[in-house]
């Protein structure tokens, strides 16, 4: 324990002020502050309230006065009974404002007449030196015997000054000890190697403060949510679509999914085309006849669209509206297989819109696409694989609404019941694949394809 | 989604049924609508407009349905009711059929002149006979006209509709075209004639007509219609004349439907236009529809409406097998007459006869029948099943590879950005002190704004985009995006093809050279490829414009050129607003699969 920080512990139980410490002890407050700080750090070896007060302190001017007397005391005593010339009293250090002071007070009087020039006389006997008196009141810190109005006039004459002064109310802690040890911040090798920390003492952490910030980098969270969705098709035996084609044909965008030609869809405002490379060059020819034909005529037994189907059309590049162009160009290939066999695809990628940015507008956002071909698949099984899907997002509650879309029939849009709003939600399109879609590709007759999707963004929006 | 706005009381008076909101919500549901508002014109025009504008208006409460896209049969007050009747079983479904002339008159005719071949060469016509409108009726109609406008007719591109007050005009009527000079006529809601030279200046202002200018605005002649006293009808996709306009006491109606060439137009838009038109009108206003002839320029004569039904046969096992469910073919029957097609057991084996009302233009496949069967069954009464389809699942290789890397660059302290895949010709090309041409990048040739002309060729300008966003952010900021852009590639079939990429960057006071050399090393120790000059990966010095003079190399692996890494040229640093040296990388991850 340093000496201030002896002085500093309270001697009284009652508690202290730590500017009578420093009165009492004769040493500058600012040490006691000092002490005071350094036993906190110690835990609760003291309390010690801050609080304000004003005070008088003298000035510069006014300490001297109150060593060696005030000007005019020290004019009257540099007088001899046989008087001094005046020009010799103006050369002393208090000489002008003493002589002036001692004159006011009639302590002393001025002989003009006098031979060889003016000559200064003492009045009294002896004086009282009151503003010393007052001045050394104030030094041992009783300025409360003073009136206002003499310290006033003190402050007047700039000798005393009124400051405020922080100081500390100090109590015993509630482990107060008059014989301390310096605590220790953290544990050290050399403690652990000298067996040193069994006798140290360690300063409490503080818990109430953050951690420091691990020097690692994040994955975004919505990459997070689609490598989970991505998991959840590996889990349902999904095989992962080739997706990684932002360009395409309007032909395996619109024309193979049965989309007219002049359907909305494929107008400028929702789609962006492409203006270089403008058009697609290759394409698989007898199915690209059926395609036409079947949109132009009809056939497999549908009436088709009866319109004059273009290749000009099909041949328009654009960013891919939907992940669906994929699933066309898989299930063509599929349908080019020797002997067909039952497929569950799925995607996550990217998808274009013709939008303006804005706050519900993306022009691009990712499509979460599932796909499964088989013989005999039925609208119910449709719905029993969403609900497995959904499932395992923790979705349990389904319901399905009949919807429109130009490549599936049935269409179904799919609610969930949110808990958190309280309401039923789109979360996301599903349907059975048009047969004017599958049959000219190839498929076998009897098989049926069933197909959902979603947006990420939009399921991470509402769902997360 | 079309909606369509109905007044909730007169919807509620015409199905002879109170339903609470929810209740109406519910039905709406199950028939595959979608209540999506409910409002009055009063809150509309509040929210649109302010409080002033809407003092005085209506209060009364409308319903805003949206009705699936092919359903252009339910886009009014009418088709609603009479779809949700017969969806209820409360009403038969109604069967349309047009008749000729009373006491053996001359039907209506319109002929189709040979200069009308380069502007808009087709039309129908229909007769409406002994209308007696109210005034909710005679909104109803106009409504509807501007839905089918909107919608089947693509905002009159394809197809546009005339209605005209009989009774003050006199067939037979000409359709021809002619140059907008010698056009002359009082149009709708004018108090004086014009040209249609000075009407298509006067409709530039017009909130509502400017839209279909564009339409003919080009042509050397406009398409117009007279009666045979030299009355104009209207100057289609424009506007009608004012002479023989529709009002409350109308008794008698001509309709007109023209449009433009069959290469935009299914062949049968125009015919089922007129149809719906018609049908909707003779289910509730209670009229006639009489035929009306129409002769082309060849001299070949057709009538119209064409009111076609047409009978399509499926088996109730088909329709069972296909949604999951076993009901009896007679039950099936049921549910199909409930979605207004008319079904009836043939008695031959399980097949069933539906006949498709000219309405139902949707109805193209015996699938669609097959829907309307399980909508009517109810899509939430079917029994959900798993199907037992085995497979093997797979990942895409090149996916499976993205997400090891994604893993490990987090792990070694670098933080994923999610870019646009699209963005301006400035950010690949000026911003990254390259030429547009030397990118390979694909246009896009109609974006919205400039933040879409091209699709990306470099992940670099995302990853400095999100650096300037994130200014703020403490620094050291490490980023890395594993993601694709696009280059054009001729030997693919649509001439571009996607390339995936690794792009880092390292921001911060002083360069970090070191930092994303010390990525490269990571990585390549993760892809099992050792230090080396032949099977190995290297580093040699390089010349590339993005990167700072004597601060860039490019990076081979097995010998064959991957990418470039190094320190970001002053340039391009303050051409993304940023102030720190940065460093970068990337590669072209590929290779690795």
């Amino acid at each position: 324990v340093s000496p201030s920080e002896r002085k500093a512990s309270p001697k009284v139980d009652g508690g202290t002020d730590s500017q009578d410490v420093a009165a009492d002890l004769g040493v500058d407050h600012q040490v006691i502050v000092g002490a005071v700080k350094s036993l906190q750090a110690l835990g609760e070896v003291i309390s010690a309230e801050q609080k304000s007060s004003r005070h008088w302190e003298l000035t510069g001017e006014g300490r001297e006065i109150a060593e060696q007397g005030s000007h005019e005391a020290r004019v009257f005593n540099a007088i001899p009974d046989e008087g001094l010339p005046q020009n010799q009293l103006m050369k002393m250090p208090s000489g002008k404002v003493g002589f002036s002071k001692a004159m006011s007070n009639k302590w002393i009087r001025l002989d003009k007449a006098h031979e060889g020039g003016p000559r200064v006389f003492k009045t009294v006997e002896a004086i009282e030196d009151t503003v010393r008196d007052k001045l050394q009141l104030v030094q041992k810190g009783q300025s409360a015997k003073l009136e206002d109005k003499e310290k006033n006039e003190l402050k007047k004459r700039k000798l005393l000054s009124e400051v405020t002064v922080k100081s500390y109310w100090i109590t015993k802690g509630s482990s107060f000890s008059t014989t301390i040890t310096k605590q220790e911040t953290e544990l050290t090798p050399e403690m652990i190697a000298s067996g040193s920390w069994k006798e140290k003492k360690f300063k409490p952490y503080n818990f109430e403060a953050m951690g420091v910030a691990p020097d690692c980098g994040h994955l975004h969270p919505l990459m997070k949510v689609r490598t989970q969705f991505r998991q959840i098709f590996l889990e349902m035996g999904f095989t992962e679509m080739p997706t990684n084609n932002f360009i395409e044909s309007s032909f395996w965008n619109f024309d193979s999914l049965f989309q007219p030609q002049q359907h909305p869809a494929r107008d400028q405002h929702d789609t962006f085309f492409i203006s270089d490379p403008a058009l697609a060059h290759e394409f698989p020819q007898d199915y690209l006849e059926r395609v036409k034909k079947v949109h132009s005529e009809g056939g497999y037994g549908s009436q088709g669209y009866k319109y004059d189907w273009k290749i000009e059309e099909a041949q328009k590049n654009l960013l891919r509206t939907h992940t669906t162009a994929v699933s066309a160009r898989m299930l063509y290939k599929l349908a080019q297989q020797e002997k067909f066999t039952p497929v569950k695809y799925f995607s996550i990628d990217r998808v274009f819109r013709n939008e303006t940015l804005d706050a519900t507008h993306l022009a691009e956002f990712h499509q979460i696409e599932g796909v499964v071909a088989d013989y005999g698949l039925t609208l119910g099984n449709l719905m029993g694989i969403l609900h497995q899907f959904f499932t395992k997002l923790g979705i349990t509650k389904l319901r399905f609404k009949p919807a429109y879309n130009p490549y599936t029939e049935p269409s179904m849009e799919v609610f969930s019941y949110h808990e958190g709003l309280k309401k039923w939600v789109e979360v996301g399109n599903s349907g059975v694949f048009r047969p004017e879609m599958l049959l000219p590709m190839g498929l076998p007759e009897g098989v049926s394809v069933i197909a959902w999707g979603l947006s990420l963004e939009r399921y991470v929006d509402t769902h997360t | 989604m079309p909606t369509v706005s109905v007044k909730r009381d007169l919807l509620f008076e015409a199905l002879g049924q109170k339903y609470t909101d929810e209740e109406f919500d519910e039905l709406c549901f199950e028939f595959g609508l979608e209540l999506d508002e409910i409002t009055s014109e009063k809150e509309i025009l509040i929210r649109e407009q302010g409080g002033e504008k809407a003092e005085g208006a209506s209060d009364v409460v409308l319903y805003k349905i949206d009705v699936p896209a092919n359903r252009y049969d339910l886009l009014c007050l009418e088709g609603l009711v009479r779809g949700l009747q017969v969806f209820k079983e409360k009403l038969e479904a109604p069967r349309y059929k047009r008749v000729s002339p009373a006491d053996g008159g001359e039907p209506q005719r319109l002929v189709i002149t040979e200069e009308t071949a380069s502007v808009r060469p087709h039309a129908v016509a229909a007769v409406l006979r002994n209308i007696t409108f109210t005034q909710e009726r005679y909104e109803s109609f106009i409504e509807l006209q501007e839905k089918l406008h909107q919608n089947i007719c693509r905002k009159r591109t394809l197809v546009a509709i005339g209605t005209h007050d009989l009774d003050t005009i006199s067939g037979p009527f000409t359709y021809t075209a002619k140059p907008p000079g010698e056009i002359r006529f009082k149009p709708l809601s004018q108090s004086r004639e014009y040209t249609a030279a000075e009407l298509m200046s006067l409709y530039k202002t017009d909130s509502h007509l400017r839209h279909y200018l564009h339409i003919i605005e080009n042509e050397p002649l406009y398409p117009i219609i007279y009666d045979s006293n030299g009355i104009v009808l209207s100057m289609p996709p424009i506007i009608n004349g004012d002479h023989s306009k529709i009002s409350l006491n109308t008794k008698n109606i001509f309709i007109e439907c023209t449009a433009t060439d069959l290469t935009k137009v299914n062949r049968f838009t125009l015919i089922i236009t007129v149809c719906l038109f018609v049908c909707f009108n003779t289910f509730f206003i209670l009229f006639r529809v009489e035929e009306a002839e129409v002769v082309y320029p060849d001299g070949r004569l057709s009538v119209y409406p064409e009111l076609a039904y047409r009978t399509e046969t499926l088996s109730g096992d088909f329709i069972n097998k296909r949604v999951g469910i076993n009901e009896s073919a007679e039950s099936i029957a049921q549910l199909l007459t409930r979605m207004c097609l008319r079904s009836e057991v043939s008695g031959e084996g399980d097949l069933i006869q539906v006949e498709i009302p000219p309405t139902r233009a949707d109805v193209i496949h015996a699938c669609d029948i097959m829907e309307d069967a399980a909508i009517a069954y109810g899509f939430n009464n079917i029994v959900r099943s798993t199907p037992r389809t085995y497979t093997v699942a797979n990942q895409l290789p090149v996916n499976k590879l993205t997400e090891l890397l994604r893993q490990d660059l987090t792990a070694a302290g670098f933080t994923e950005a999610l870019t646009f895949a699209l963005c301006s010709e400035e950010d690949i090309a000026d911003k990254l002190r390259k030429n547009i041409t030397e990118t390979r990048a694909v246009h896009i040739s109609n974006p919205k704004t400039a933040d879409f002309q091209v699709a990306r060729t470099s992940l670099l300008p995302g990853l400095l985009k999100t650096i300037a966003a994130n200014r703020k952010m403490p620094l050291p900021l490490k980023l890395f995006e594993i993601s694709d852009v696009v280059l054009k590639d001729e030997t693919k079939d649509v001439g571009a093809r996607n390339n995936r990429r690794l792009c880092a960057v390292y921001y911060n006071k002083s360069p970090g050279f070191e930092v994303i050399h010390g990525l490269l090393d990571r990585v390549m120790q993760l892809l099992d490829v050792k230090p080396g000059r032949n099977q190995g990966y290297h580093i040699q010095a390089a010349e590339d414009s993005t990167f700072f003079p004597g601060r860039c190399a490019e990076i081979f692996s097995c010998g064959k050129s991957i990418g470039h890494l190094g320190v970001l040229h002053p340039d391009v640093i303050s051409r993304f607003e940023l102030t720190m040296p940065c460093s970068a990388i990337d590669i072209d991850i590929e290779p690795f699969l």
